[in-house]
């Protein structure tokens, strides 16, 4: 009895491989990477992709720089969701769309921005600033003093 | 029953339509950089889009969603946001140091400067560097690459021994091709003879 064997082409599904983004250069008190369903400490060096959502406790602030050298920090009690970024390296076009749901942030826009203003963006409940460059504070929630 | 239903839906859109939302309040400002340099930012909320462009200019934005163009000052910056500014990352910046003519030795003055740029450097928690050697146009193209890259290795070396990781180091030398001062080749030139630091 002859047995055939046949080879059939194996599509194994890999998980699209996520690019990090940015990098934890600061991390001081209680900070979380939020990816998906998991939470994990934001130790420094750690890596930030698309769609992660920084949250940070009371004594909580973090640093990232993000590689079209853009620098954004976090202040307590924010929670900062990165919604879009790419960045072409060689073009220097890209987006990048963070949202500050709560909390306070400090930026210094990157390389992205020199190319072409107001491709950073920052969302906030109430509205949607678009960056020209280059350092900027935004706050959501508690006293505006 | 169909009154209690009538009754649920019509809470349920005066939730949704005429209830004046109460939202956090907001507050965006332009801050001037370490440079002294003052961007822009633009807030948009529907229908209203404002520039700020001016050092410590804001834009606030109430609970019940009125918006203020305004200033702030600094000492308001600095108690509402100073943890956070305190939490932003170095800027990407770049040290030139200067050797002794045909050594990888440092000057007098940039062995005092060499202080300060590696407490710069340690005072980033992960930096990504990179040291880049040159030379004067004195000697040969092989000899000068030789020299360049001793110069950076040197640098290398002495920043591994201050505590940074070796792995986020990287060094190269140039040799003569990147003069910052042009000359003819053969000319002894100081300013040639450096190495660039860049860290990330």
């Amino acid at each position: 009895m002859r047995k055939w064997i046949i080879a059939a082409a194996l599509s194994v599904a890999f998980p699209a491989m996520a690019a990090d983004v940015g990098l934890i250069k600061v991390s001081k008190g209680s900070v979380q990477i939020q990816r998906g369903a998991e939470k994990m400490p934001a130790a420094v060096g750690s890596g930030v992709q698309t769609s992660d959502v920084i949250l940070t406790g009371a004594d909580g602030s973090a640093g990232i720089t993000f590689t079209d050298n853009s620098l954004v920090s976090v202040g307590p009690n924010s929670v900062f969701a990165i919604d879009k970024y790419h960045f072409d390296t060689t073009t220097h076009q890209g987006e990048f769309e963070g949202n500050l749901k709560q909390g306070r942030l400090a930026a210094i826009s990157g390389k992205m921005v020199k190319q072409s203003p107001e491709s950073m963006k920052v969302r906030t409940p109430s509205a949607i600033m678009g960056v020209r460059g280059t350092e900027f504070v935004v706050q959501v929630g508690e006293k505006t003093n | 029953m169909k009154l209690s239903l009538y009754l649920a839906l019509a809470a349920l859109c005066a939730g949704c339509a005429t209830a004046p939302k109460h939202v956090a309040p907001e507050l965006f400002a332009v801050v001037p950089g370490a440079d002294g340099h003052v961007g822009a930012i633009v807030v948009h909320t529907e229908g209203d889009t404002r520039v700020i462009d001016s050092a410590y200019g804001a834009e606030r934005i109430s609970s019940d969603g009125t918006r203020e163009t305004t200033h702030v000052t600094a000492a308001e910056v600095r108690e509402t946001f100073g943890t956070t500014l305190a939490a932003l990352p170095g800027k990407p910046t770049s040290f030139v140091l200067y050797f002794l003519e045909g050594k990888d030795e440092l000057t007098p003055e940039s062995k005092v400067e060499m202080e300060k740029v590696f407490s710069e450097l340690k005072r980033r928690p992960l930096p990504d560097i990179m040291v880049i050697g040159h030379t004067d146009s004195v000697g040969s193209m092989t000899s000068n690459d030789r020299l360049s890259l001793a110069r950076a290795e040197r640098m290398r070396v002495l920043m591994i021994d201050l505590g940074i990781p070796a792995e986020r180091i990287q060094a190269a030398g140039r040799g003569k091709r990147e003069l910052l001062v042009p000359t003819e080749d053969s000319v002894p030139e100081p300013r040639n003879r450096r190495v660039e630091i860049s860290v990330r």
